[in-house]
């Protein structure tokens, strides 16, 4: 009943200086599923996500995307075959409107070469863009400069970017970190939907325990840069190691 | 319904445009005296809408654009003489002295050099860009700047095209007067430039090309992380701006009829930095602010020169401080922070819409 992965990483590691920030990290990623990954603060989590998508290269192991050996392209080419990360920090493009932010996250900017380059975008974007922009709440707040957006609302928007460049799959950092409580049972929603609807496997960094027990189908755990446990939320709720190391670590 | 619906500076009132259009038909006719400085503003509006397709759109400072105006002027020239004439020699005696060119010789040459000017410095940008481009930020800036300082050094020491005493351009003909006379003619062409540069920028603001460059400018990592070829936009923002550089500095040359190295090709200490102060006066990053701040600075740096004879430096120093210190977003900038909503930047009721 387990569907193919569309993500595997097999003993990765990743050193900065002393700092062992991975170490001999193994998992994988079903098709259409909604992974979580969890553990403590600077346990690792963000530089497992930088190694994937190509931000640092492997001190050792290896990456595949879709069966296919990914370790050694650079962060676009990995973006263009279909797999998106958003950022911890959460980066918009903050000179620009909502709108302009949308439309060039299409995934038709993919392709440029000459003749591309110098066109403009079919209505279909802008339709898309306008759908999804109502689908995170942002509709109205479309055409302010988007630096002038809330915390919230950039991180919404960061969202609605990544939907927007459909990505086979979407690592997300912390997507409900910053958001106002009120806020965060509507935004698991959303990634819900995002999943069932537009098809998109997640894989998703999250620090709130009780949105991920609500979100993931399974989990990883990380602590101090090795992966700790790995099993269905109910199991990990109650791994004594798990506990340790969230107890630990505060 | 249009398919390229992102102009980042509001609609324009097309009275704007007929009213530019006028002046600079008429100045000829009406301000015969001033044909030369108005030849330089549309030069000037090509150096600050240039700059600005890196400096403001794209978020990458160079001060090294003023290589490709100095190349262009060269690469021209040379053409204009080789074409009937062995160019080492002619730089030897000084040029004009000994060779004249005919009526059509002296026009196809120039034909040839505009186009070869404009070819060349756009390759030199893409070669030079594919190099440097890479570098972000502070590191992307002091290493134009190394550019344009040694691009004068490595000119004067060609001696085929005159090294340090400079290269004289061909002499106007004189049978030409009688059709059209040299001022009007070249301020003709340098009109002509700046309006293909203008609607160049426009073009490429209001498509796909525009909106990656602000990309690039607001968070290059992002936009890679989201896929885009941000190098080889890069690469050929840079090209773009060579090319018509190119092409004004071979006007340029002509305008002038002597090429030195250092004073009026490689001018990194004037034009080379005028650029840059020019669209940051009007405002980067915008369509119309590097046009604005070109005519504004060149007005003033006129009256200056006309008032203020042997102080015009100090004044022109003076208007750099007071732009840095009071108009950091240039005039366009400022009123689009403080009025936000003449850019079309606000919030707008949900529409009704009933699919579902
Ligand atoms: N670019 C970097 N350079 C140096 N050290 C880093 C870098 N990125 C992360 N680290 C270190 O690696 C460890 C793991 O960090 P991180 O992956 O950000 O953890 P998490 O996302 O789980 O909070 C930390 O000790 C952090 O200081
Ligand atoms: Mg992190």
């Amino acid at each position: 009943m387990k569907n193919k992965a569309i993500l595997e990483v097999c003993n990765s590691s990743k050193s900065f200086g002393g700092v062992i920030a991975n170490h001999n990290i193994s998992l994988t990623v079903p098709e259409g599923e909604i992974v979580g990954l969890i553990g403590p603060n600077g346990s690792g989590k963000t530089t497992l996500f930088n190694t994937i998508v190509g931000t640092h290269p492997l001190d050792n192991g290896e990456v595949y995307f879709e069966g296919q050996e990914i370790s050694s392209l650079r962060v676009p080419e990995i973006a263009r075959l279909g797999m998106l990360r958003t950022f911890q920090q959460t980066r918009i493009y903050g000179g620009m409107t909502g709108v302009q932010n949308m439309r060039i996250s299409s995934p038709l900017i993919h392709d440029s070469n000459f003749s591309t380059m110098f066109s403009g975008l079919p209505p279909e974007v802008d339709e898309r863009s306008d759908e999804l922009l109502e689908f995170v709440g942002l509709y109205e707040k479309r055409n302010l400069m988007s630096g002038d957006l809330s915390f919230g609302q950039q991180k919404l928007l960061e969202f609605a970017m990544a939907l927007m460049n459909e990505p086979k799959l979407l690592l997300l950092d912390e997507p409900t970190a910053g958001i106002n409580p009120t806020l965060i049972n509507g935004l698991i929603d959303r990634l819900k939907l995002a999943n069932e609807k537009f098809g998109i496997t997640l894989f998703v960094i999250e620090h709130n325990m009780r949105v991920v027990m609500n979100l993931a189908d399974s989990i990883y755990c990380l602590a101090h840069g090795e992966m700790l446990a790995h099993g269905l939320p109910d199991e990990i709720q109650n791994d004594q190691k798990v506990i340790d190391a969230y107890l630990g670590a505060s | 319904m249009s398919t390229t619906s992102t102009g980042n500076t509001g609609s324009t009132n097309p009275l704007l445009y007929i009213v530019i259009l006028a002046f600079g038909i008429a100045a000829p006719f009406v301000m015969p005296a001033y044909i030369q400085q108005v030849s330089f503003l549309w030069i000037f509006i090509l150096f600050a809408l240039t700059w600005d397709l890196q400096g403001g759109q794209m978020g990458y400072n160079s001060f090294g654009n003023i290589v490709f105006f100095g190349t262009g002027m060269y690469v021209s020239a040379s053409t204009q003489v080789a074409l009937y004439f062995d160019l080492g020699a002619w730089n030897e005696s000084g040029g004009e002295n000994t060779f004249i060119h005919a009526t059509d010789e002296y026009f196809i040459g120039l034909a040839a050099g505009l186009v070869l000017s404009g070819i060349v410095a756009a390759a030199l940008a893409a070669f030079l860009g594919s190099g440097i481009l890479g570098l972000r930020g502070q590191y992307f800036a002091i290493c134009t700047l190394g550019l344009s300082v040694a691009a004068g050094e490595i000119a004067a020491g060609i001696d085929l095209i005159g090294a340090g005493s400079g290269m004289s351009t061909p002499v106007w003909p004189d049978a030409a007067d009688s059709v059209i006379e040299r001022g009007t003619f070249f301020y003709i062409l340098c009109f002509m430039l700046a309006v293909a540069t203008f609607i160049a920028c426009k073009y490429l603001y209001s498509g796909r090309f525009g909106m990656v460059l602000n990309a690039i400018r607001d968070d290059e990592d992002k936009a890679e992380a989201m896929g885009i070829h941000t190098t080889r936009y890069k690469a050929l923002s840079w090209t773009i701006s060579a090319f018509f550089l190119g092409i004004s500095g071979a006007i340029m040359g002509n305008i002038i009829g002597f090429i030195d190295p250092v004073d009026v090709a490689f001018t990194g200490a004037t034009f080379g930095v005028w650029m840059v102060l020019m669209a940051i006066l009007g405002g980067k990053g915008t369509l119309w602010g590097p046009v604005l701040g070109a005519a504004i600075f060149h007005i003033m740096q006129e009256l200056f020169w006309t008032y203020f004879l042997g102080w015009q430096r100090v004044a022109l120093g003076l208007l750099i401080i007071l732009i840095v210190v009071f108009l950091p977003q240039g005039i366009l900038g400022s009123l689009r922070e403080h009025f936000p909503e003449w850019f079309g930047h606000r919030l707008e009721p949900v529409a009704v819409e009933d699919e579902k």
